[in-house]
Formats: C-alpha cells, sequence, structure tokens
C-alpha cells in the first residue's frame, strides 16, 4: 500500500492490469503501476453471489474459483484473462449487453487511489460521481484497488449455442432483433463479402444450459469442463502470411462450415466465450508488426447506413479482416463508458501502412454516423476524431483538470487523445 | 497420504513466507484445509480469505513463534484439529558478516533455523507416533550439506536440522510416521530479489509446493526441488577438505 501509494505520488501515471488492452491505454505517460500482484479475493456472499476481490484478480480465475460452485461472471469480454480493475476501467461488455448491460452494472462498489494517495470507497449511492466516472474511465481517475462485483447462479457450464447464417447485413440484423430476448448474441461478419453479399454472417445465440441439457458424459459433474489443451503460435508468422486471398478464402471456408454444421449445440463456456484464449499468442498470426482493431458502436438510427459505409470500405480496400465481429448494445447510459445502444462493430487489420489509411477512413464514416470508439481497442485515434464524435471527452478532461486528478493519472492514450 | 481422496489438515509452520504460502496454496488446491501459523497471524487475514475462495476449503490462523520454547507445548495441545501434515518453513538467513561479530545476532539464526524447528517438529511427532500416522516435512537447506566461508552460520544451523530430521525419520521410519527433509536450493523470493542468481538452479517458490506435495504423496524421504541440486551438492560434499578450504564457493 505504501509503494502503491509512492508511486501514486510520482504522477503522471497508470495502473496496469494483464495487459490486454490492444493499445496504449495501460502503458504510463511517466510510469506505469503493475497491479497483477494485488490479486486476492476477499470474501464471498453466497446468498447475494457478492465477491470481493482486489483489482488485479483475473477473471479466469474468478471462474476457476466459482464456477465449481455454480456461479460464473455476469458480463464477461471475449478474454478470460483480463483483470477486474481493467474489465472495470474499460467498462467492458460481453455479448449478453442487450439485456444485461456493461461490466460495471454488476460493480456494487470499488475502493479508488486518488491523487493524494488516499483510498475512498465509491458506489451508486456514496461517492457517485467518482463511481460513475471511474468505470469506464480507463484508469484516468485514479487507481482501481478492490472491488464488489456480482455473479450469476448457473446450473452448468454449458452453453446453449444456436448458429443461424445471414445472407447480408439486413438479414443479420433483422436476426439481431427478433432474437432480443437471447442472453447471449453475437454475429461473426465475413467483411471481405461484397455487393448484395455485404454483411454475410453467422450469427451465434447462446443460453446458459440448465442441468438436464448437460451433455450426458457430464450429467453427474454439470460443472466439470472438458480438457482441452492450450495451443501456441510459436512464432511470429511472415506478414504476408495474411493476405486478401488467405482471409478470403478463410471466410468463405468458415462461412461455408457454418451453413452446414448443426444448428444448435452444447458447447462448454471455455470454448464459448473464450475460443481464442485457447490458442496462446493468437496476436502471432499478424506477424511482428502485430494488429489493429477498429471498433466503434452506432446508435440505433444511423446502425444500418453506418455499418453498410465502414463494411463497403473494408471490401472496397480489399484489406482482409480475419475477425469482424457485429454485436448488438442495448441502453446505457455512463459517464465515459463505450456501450451505447445500437451496435458495434469490430475489425482485426494486420498493422500496414495501408491499414492506418484505411482506419483513418473508417473514423471519418464512423463520425459521420454519430459513432463512438472504443479506447480498450484503440492505439492510433486523433485527439480531434475522438472529442468531435464525443463530447463526453471535453467533460472528462475539464472534470481531470478541476480535481487535480490529470496531473496524477496519465496513459500514453490519455495524452494522445488530450484527455 | 495412499489414499487420494482423504482430506487433511496440513499446518505451515512460516505461513506468511512465500515458500510457506506457495506450499499451503498447493496443497490447497488438492482439497486439504490449511492452518497459517506465523508471529502475526492477522496480517494474513488476505491470504487467508483467498485461499479459502479460491479452493474452498478452510484456512485457520494461529499465532506462533519459535522462539518460545515454553509456549510450544501449549500450542500443540491447542490446534484443532489436529494436523495431519505439518510443514515448517522457518528460517531466518541473517547476515553472515554480522553473525561472525555478533554473539546475539549469531544465536538468533541458530535458534530459528535449528532449535526452534528441530524442537516444534519434534513435538508434533510425539504426537504422531502416538496416533502411528501423520506427516512431518521440514524444509532445510542445501547451505547444510557443507559449510561455507559465505554463510556457514545459516549452514551449521541448517545441517543440525537436517541431522535432526534424519534421525527422526529413522525413529519414525517403523512406527508409520513420515518424515519429509526438503532442500530448495535458490529460490525466487522477495528474500532473493536483486540477487544475481543462476536461473537453472533457482526455482520459483511454487515448484518449491509442488515439490513438497509430490514428496509427502511418494513418501519421499530427501528431495532437492531441482534435481540438479543433488548433483552440485555431491560435487562440493566430496572435494575433499585440504582443496575445499581455499575454495571460493
Amino acid at each position: 500500500m505504501a509503494a502503491l501509494r509512492a508511486a501514486v505520488g510520482l504522477g503522471g501515471v497508470i495502473a496496469r492490469g494483464n495487459g490486454r488492452a490492444y493499445g496504449d491505454s495501460a502503458m504510463g505517460a511517466a510510469a506505469t503501476i503493475d497491479m497483477r500482484r494485488l490479486n486476492r479475493m476477499l470474501a464471498f456472499d453466497p446468498a447475494t453471489g457478492q465477491l470481493v476481490a482486489e483489482a488485479g484478480v483475473i477473471l479466469g480465475d474468478v471462474i476457476t474459483a466459482f464456477l465449481p460452485r455454480g456461479w460464473f461472471p455476469y458480463v464477461t469480454p471475449g478474454t478470460k484473462f483480463v483483470s477486474l480493475g481493467g474489465a472495470i476501467a474499460a467498462d467492458v461488455h460481453g455479448k449478453n449487453h442487450h439485456v444485461d448491460g456493461s461490466f460495471g452494472a454488476f460493480v456494487d462498489w470499488i475502493d479508488v487511489v486518488g491523487a493524494d494517495g488516499e483510498v475512498t470507497r465509491a458506489s451508486r449511492s456514496s461517492n457517485s460521481e467518482l463511481f460513475g466516472w471511474t468505470i469506464g474511465g480507463m484508469g484516468l481517475t485514479g487507481v482501481i484497488l478492490r472491488a464488489a462485483i456480482r455473479l450469476r447462479p448457473v446450473e452448468s457450464a454449458w452453453i446453449r449455442q444456436e448458429t443461424i447464417p445471414a445472407p447480408h447485413l439486413a438479414a443479420a440484423m433483422e436476426a439481431f432483433e427478433a432474437a432480443d430476448a437471447a442472453t447471449y448474441s453475437v454475429a461473426w461478419i465475413d467483411c471481405l463479402a461484397s455487393g448484395g453479399s455485404l454483411g454475410r454472417s453467422l450469427i451465434m445465440f447462446g443460453e446458459h444450459a440448465e442441468t438436464g441439457e448437460v451433455p450426458s458424459a457430464f450429467r453427474k459433474h454439470p460443472f466439470a469442463t472438458p480438457k482441452r489443451r492450450a495451443k501456441t503460435v510459436p512464432v511470429n508468422l511472415p506478414g504476408a502470411a495474411l493476405n486478401t486471398w488467405t482471409v478470403k478464402a478463410f471466410n468463405a471456408l468458415y462461412w461455408r462450415k457454418g451453413l452446414s454444421s448443426p444448428r444448435k449445440s452444447l458447447v462448454d463456456w471455455d470454448r464459448y466465450f473464450y475460443p481464442l484464449d485457447a490458442i496462446l499468442g493468437w496476436n502471432r498470426i499478424y506477424g511482428r508488426r502485430g494488429f489493429l482493431q477498429f471498433q466503434c458502436a452506432l446508435p440505433p438510427k444511423s446502425s444500418e447506413a453506418g455499418l453498410r459505409a465502414l463494411l463497403g470500405a473494408t471490401a472496397a480496400a480489399g484489406q482482409g479482416s480475419f475477425l469482424a465481429v457485429l454485436k448488438r448494445f442495448g441502453i446505457q447510459e455512463s459517464r465515459f463508458s463505450f456501450p451505447m445502444e445500437g451496435y458495434t462493430l469490430a475489425l482485426d487489420f494486420p498493422a500496414t501502412a495501408k491499414t492506418l489509411a484505411l482506419l483513418d477512413r473508417l473514423d471519418a464514416i464512423a463520425v459521420d454516423h454519430g459513432a463512438r470508439f472504443y479506447l480498450a481497442k484503440d492505439a492510433r485515434l486523433a485527439a480531434t476524431t475522438l472529442h468531435r464524435s464525443d463530447p463526453r471527452a471535453d467533460i472528462l478532461r475539464d472534470m481531470r483538470r478541476e480535481a487535480g486528478l490529470d496531473q496524477a493519472f496519465a496513459s500514453a492514450q490519455s495524452e494522445r487523445l488530450l484527455l | 497420504m495412499t489414499d487420494a481422496t482423504r482430506k487433511s489438515t496440513v499446518l505451515i509452520l512460516g505461513g506468511r513466507s512465500e515458500i510457506g504460502l506457495a506450499i499451503g496454496r498447493v496443497f490447497a488446491a488438492e482439497g486439504h484445509n490449511l492452518i497459517l501459523a506465523a508471529r502475526d497471524p492477522e496480517s494474513l487475514e488476505p491470504e487467508r480469505a483467498d485461499i479459502a475462495l479460491r479452493h474452498d476449503i478452510e484456512v485457520k490462523l494461529t499465532q506462533f513463534d519459535v522462539l518460545d520454547t515454553e509456549s510450544m507445548h501449549g500450542f500443540v495441545e491447542a490446534l484443532d484439529p489436529a494436523p495431519e501434515i505439518v510443514v515448517s518453513v522457518i528460517g531466518l538467513m541473517g547476515e553472515q558478516a554480522e553473525n561472525e561479530r555478533d554473539p546475539i545476532a549469531a544465536t538468533q539464526v541458530m535458534r530459528s533455523n535449528y532449535e526452534g524447528p528441530a524442537l516444534i517438529l519434534g513435538l508434533f511427532a510425539e504426537r504422531m507416533v502416538a496416533a502411528k500416522k501423520g506427516t512431518i516435512v521440514g524444509v532445510s537447506s542445501v547451505a547444510g550439506d557443507r559449510g561455507r566461508a559465505s554463510n556457514y552460520v545459516y549452514g551449521s544451523a541448517k545441517a543440525g536440522f537436517t541431522a535432526f530430521l534424519s534421525g527422526l525419520r529413522n525413529r519414525c521410519a517403523r512406527l508409520g510416521v513420515q518424515v519429509v527433509t526438503v532442500k530448495p536450493g535458490f529460490v525466487a523470493t522477495r528474500m532473493t530479489e536483486g540477487m544475481d542468481l543462476p536461473a537453472a538452479l533457482t526455482a520459483a517458490p511454487e515448484e518449491v509446493g509442488q515439490a513438497v506435495l509430490r514428496a509427502v504423496e511418494r513418501g519421499r524421504d530427501v528431495v532437492y526441488v531441482r534435481p540438479v541440486w543433488g548433483l552440485v551438492m555431491r560435487i562440493i560434499t566430496a572435494i575433499p577438505e585440504r582443496f575445499f578450504k581455499r575454495t571460493d564457493l
């Protein structure tokens, strides 16, 4: 605690969890505070499902500890390797945002180390301003030290999955709207498909399976997870490995596999929520230069036009996005969190000069359609673009200045984006 | 512990140390309950809660001072439940140069590494012999295998502890009580942070935990956490004294 206080006193610092942000969110302007050793679980109340834990606890460890007892995080992002502090700071979302909201919706309180080194407990009822700004505040309001989060009771470790193919964007959006009550929903988009097939996608719905639905081999132990060995990408693939042709081929294969696979299946939690976690170092398929992700959220009014324009520009650039994901967002009011009602689109690209040029075009399209950008994925957005897209950025900046937080807490990203 | 499903209570003497906690976590992951003994146990509450929550087991804290010989009988009697496995990781390195000049500092090192751990484990052995079952684990040190200029005060105390465990094992071998001597070699802890230790000879605290669990399960007598240390120490102990005394190891 003394060490943490001293570190905060340095100024220009940012807390870093397990390093799963895609850009410079958790790289300190002057110094970075590694939170990974503040990782103790402190209390659990089986009556309410409330877990109190230090910010460095990894979400996957929460699942390992509590799924056997019938509990699962209410909201999980696409990797289980995030820290709780990181999940709160980025106010991450999952495939259930449209019904349950973001990670922050299940945070009861947080302990935050402020610029003065003192710990403040903040919740919806006390220090609610600090609470509101810290959830989704990208670490710019202080260091999240501890949190009380709520877990969801589940009957098994299994997810009942249903896959629906959609031949184009309008069909995909229709499918999302029609299945608004589904707990989990997400679409994989073949973003090299163009013309009448623009937005061709496989939409995957999911529900927590009840005890009676668990595969018979696991019926006796409904919370047991089938063993799967982690694969690793041992070396960086050459930059040429991912090009228009290979991505096109992969996408076409994946689409056809989706069409021919059974529409309904039972999948264990790990394969359902974290397919990429199974391949340690999956990012290395992009080669030494790595990858960049574009993720924005579009309001309902302009969602279809915006998605059409973004996918059109991507297809026209011939830039294969290996991983393109579309997801419906529910209503969310927040100080600075990313999610808002509408749709979110995420596109991964190998980091090249061509990609950077495309991302600038996508930014412009997004802003024109009233979009908002996801800072946990951002590594290169321009400050003017951010402030134009989101009036809350100015409010955050002014609030930080008035509260004396801007000198104490700063990341490379907050400096770049003038926050 | 031939019956893998039987869950025991494991007492860790020196429950605050990183090695002690690592050993405790490994046993907790197997479903065993823990008692962590330390001089100032209240401050271990976050660790207690964390281990109990992660592994859905019971973890208790208890006060223990290895230098307080008078209190030992009472300590052993008061433990509830009585532990089936007792592990001592208590030790104190001290500063060799200070230990050479200052008998009080040297006494502290000798008592913390030999007298205290040997006496308390001896008392637990008495109970276990009466019950005809139980396991004693003493974490000693490769430093006890041969006295060296750089740390012989500490090393001689560990040598005493190693000899004590060897004798205790000999006595208990036919009485149903297992005695394990563990020699960790270098371990990467806060104590050794910043020291320039050879990576091949340096274990993580978790490795010590795994080695202790394996040794208990397989009924081993003396284990080096990294097997290479067995070879290293065999060579070091084989060097004739007239050469050894001139070395700088």
